[in-house]
């Protein structure tokens, strides 16, 4: 357990349109305990030193993906990012490529729109019957790790193609197509597949790999949209 | 500006309750779901462990074994028809869920894997049994995902980062509710003929808690100003293994998977405290013998945690069944539990207590069960009552997907045959005035000194382990903190993503919660399930084997009871 508490410099990237119409910087000094976490310090701002600053957060400890920001030039979730990791001194701005609407909470529901784009939900038409259907472990194995997505968007206001175009659907949107294509029990792979072959679909990838870097929850995305091109390459499915 | 909307049926809330119902609804009338959160950030998403059904795919199992553990777990102030109802409907519950899309975890022939948990066991308690299906340690996450991924396919109508601040009648019937549009500060009145609540618990009124800063029972609270009462609100779940002093779960599912507790001298203590399950016991028994053992000088270094274990299972199994949890460890503690032991504590979990609802998710009222014409609650804002005194581990997943379904069923038969009640103009001048008086208050006191203060004292006083004498000072702290909430400060005076005027309303929703919890706990002089009075710490089934009802009344709390519903359970000495 850490004793005693360290100083901590917040730079703030700010932006208010009730204010003006400049994003502009603001710097705090705040006490904190080393194992705090970044949201801890951004809480002891807003409650104690200046109540406007705007971030969305909920669950504290990374699973439900509303605090994702940048983070010293790196997209992370402010929960899951400790004090004693970037104490003295930490640069905190909104992720990149969504509209800023209030200092680090910016519009979603672009990202929302290429999520919903890959139709994610699970397609299959047949009659289960009244037990579940039949999945190996194996089968189970396969899409495993894409299922562990939180719709943070670190991963896809990472991605420099995201940035630039705003038709490409983003590496999150593809891993939940992922989820479904190589699940099993699916069968709209090819809905999918049609929709990601398109000009804004997976084929935008670069290869950067700044999503797989910027994951929280550590899913291996370029691998994910390496099988997805493969897939729809070889029309293995 | 106020924006008006009117729909059939309008659900509050989107964690798995609410998005369940939606889904029951929203093919029947036209239906709306608000959340002050994006849907997929509710905390749904944070259970871990798993969703009891008795489907027998790994051992053999029963609804019926089901229903006799809940009703024990809950020390026997569970309703039982309510109870046999869950643990019947569990089964169907966990193969939508499956029919639907969920990853769960795979048996070598295909099937739903399952596995042990805390009070769930063989045969009225011969030996724990394995019975909760299970993805990974991210049940909730997936339960949470694939209900979300539905409402997609069918197109519901949400409205996210609205915050619902009151409910409309007329006359004796829901008619509506007015909310706060966070990204705009304007105020919509949604007209409707049936309302849903699946706000959640309200654990951010303790100091150490698992719950997200947004679990504020804005709810309860609601539904409390309008003259509803609280029912069971005494009981709350502490978890026992909460990350020291954060709080944060480890699921249940470390032990199911045979991870041991140990106390500062390491001591598997919980051999002395359930001999026959152990470290599986429902989990405020071992809150209660985590505080004991601290209290006798054996917590670790003389200090307030104890151990939670993992080193001697298989790395393999760590790193397939309960990976999450681990990583938690790693990052939050800088602790490598596959060769480390993780300092625990008891955590404020789980609200048993909530909005009193029969088992079609109607919100009822008085000792009568009067039903409100329109109103519904699901989930854990709701009290149904399956959880009764004490929850056990998995039965709150199941409670939503169960509880959500039948009220969401409900709302929609009924909304489709009753006519849209009147709302007058001018419906949501009280949510305005509330709201503008604390934007303009000029006082000295700062919101988040108020609530730190709330979670200190309340998990001091209320938490584990209670007194008369603690908590008559603790209603003495609450009036106190009432006043200073009175003159509290919004420092944002904006309209845009004011979360600074959205965080001072949650706090005062929070106080009303509060004061039910105490004034209720402070009568209950007795012990069951998770209320522990040291003062009385015997059950007295003679006395008080009944629900409370906690009603708003000018200057305080006033407390009326109504009959537990009983079945083929007799209330006996509740041993593990």
């Amino acid at each position: 357990m850490a004793e005693g508490t360290v100083p901590l410099t917040i730079r703030i990237r700010r932006f208010n349109p009730e204010a003006g119409p400049d994003p502009w910087w603001d710097e705090f000094t705040v006490r904190m305990e080393p194992s705090d976490r970044v949201l801890d310090a951004l809480h002891e701002v807003k409650w104690r030193h200046d109540g406007t600053l705007a971030l969305r957060r909920s669950c504290a400890h990374g699973i439900c993906g509303s605090d994702a920001m940048l983070i010293n030039g790196t997209n992370a979730l402010a929960c899951k990012v400790l004090v004693k990791q970037v104490a003295p001194k930490v640069t905190v701005e909104p992720i990149r490529g969504l509209p800023v609407l209030k200092d680090l909470i910016v519009d979603m529901e672009p990202f929302f729109k290429g999520y919903e784009k890959m139709l994610p939900y699970l397609i299959n038409d047949q009659d289960p019957g009244d037990r579940e259907r039949r999945q190996s472990p194996e089968q189970r194995e396969a899409f495993d790790d894409t299922t562990k997505c939180i719709l943070c968007a670190a991963c896809t206001t990472s991605c420099p193609i995201y940035w630039s175009d705003d038709a490409y659907v983003g590496p999150a949107a593809i891993v939940n197509a992922h989820r479904f294509i190589f699940d099993s029990r699916d069968e709209g792979a090819r809905q999918r597949l049609d929709v990601l072959g398109e000009k804004s679909g997976v084929f935008r990838c670069r290869t950067t790999f700044n999503c797989t870097e910027a994951c929280p929850r550590d899913i291996k995305v370029t691998k994910a949209i390496q099988e997805v091109k493969r897939a729809i390459m070889f029309d293995r499915l | 500006m106020t924006v008006e909307h009117t729909y059939d049926a309008v659900v509050v809330g989107a964690g798995g309750a609410g998005l369940r119902a939606a889904i029951e609804a929203s093919g029947q009338v036209r239906t709306a779901v608000i959340s002050k959160l994006y849907p997929t950030r509710s905390h749904t998403g944070a259970a871990q462990g798993g969703m009891c059904a008795a489907l027998g795919n790994v051992e053999e199992d029963s609804p019926e074994w089901h229903t006799f553990d809940t009703v024990k777990g809950g020390d026997y102030l569970v309703d039982q028809p309510a109870a046999e109802i869950m643990c019947r409907e569990a089964v169907d519950a966990v193969i939508e869920l499956e029919h639907w899309g969920l990853p769960f975890n795979r048996t070598p022939d295909g099937k739903i894997d399952q596995r042990r948990f805390g009070g769930h066991t063989r045969n009225h308690g011969e030996a724990p049994v394995k019975r909760a299906c299970y993805a990974a340690d991210r049940t909730g996450h997936m339960i949470l995902q694939t209900l979300y991924q539905q409402c997609i396919k069918r197109d519901v109508r949400f409205f996210n980062e609205f915050c619902v601040v009151d409910m409309l009648v007329d006359g004796d019937r829901a008619a509506g509710v007015v909310a706060y549009e966070l990204a705009t500060g304007e105020l919509h009145v949604f007209r409707s003929k049936a309302v849903l609540f699946a706000t959640g618990g309200y654990g951010k009124m303790f100091k150490v808690s698992s719950n997200a800063h947004t679990l504020t029972g804005d709810g309860p609270a609601v539904c409390y100003r309008a003259g509803i009462p609280l029912q069971d609100m005494e009981f709350f779940q502490f978890h026992p293994t909460g990350i020291y002093k954060m709080g944060i779960l480890i699921s249940e599912a470390v032990r199911g998977e045979g991870g041991i507790l140990l106390n500062g001298e390491g001591e598997r203590f919980m051999e002395r405290y359930a001999p026959t399950i152990k470290d599986l016991a429902p989990r405020d028994m071992v809150s209660r013998a985590i505080y004991q053992e601290v209290k006798e000088g054996r917590g670790v270094d003389g200090k307030d945690y104890v151990y939670l274990d993992v080193r001697h299972l298989d790395p393999e199994v760590i790193e397939t069944k309960i990976p999450d949890v681990t990583e938690f460890a790693r990052i939050y503690l800088g602790v490598e539990p596959t060769t480390e032991p993780v300092p625990i504590q008891p955590t404020a979990h789980y609200a048993m207590g909530g909005i009193p609802t029969d088992t079609d998710g109607r919100v009822v009222t008085g000792e009568n069960e009067r039903v409100i014409e329109g109103l519904y609650a699901a989930g854990e804002c709701a009290c149904v009552s399956v959880h009764g005194a004490n929850r056990l581990g998995t039965n709150s997943l199941l409670d939503i997907m169960v509880f959500g379904k039948r009220g969401g069923r409900h709302m929609a038969e009924y909304a489709a045959g009753a006519a849209q009640p009147a709302v007058e103009t001018g419906a949501e001048k009280a949510a305005a005035g509330d709201l503008q008086r604390l934007l303009s208050a000029s006082g000295s006191e700062n919101v988040a000194d108020i609530r730190d203060r709330l979670q200190d004292t309340m998990f001091d006083l209320a938490g584990v382990v209670r007194t008369a004498q603690g908590l008559e000072k603790l209603q003495q702290e609450l009036g106190a903190l009432r006043e200073r909430y009175g003159k509290a400060v919004v420092g944002d005076k904006g309209r845009m993503y004011n979360t600074d005027v959205m965080e001072a309303w949650e706090l005062g929703a929070l106080l009303d919660c509060a004061d039910t919890l105490v004034a209720a706990a402070l009568a209950r002089d007795e012990s069951r399930g998770g209320h522990f009075r040291d003062d009385h710490p015997l059950r007295d089934d003679a006395s008080w084997l009944k629900h409370s009802l906690a009603y708003r009344q000018d200057g305080g709390v006033r407390l009326e009871y109504k009959p537990v519903k009983m079945g083929p359970y007799v209330p006996m000495e509740r041993k593990y």
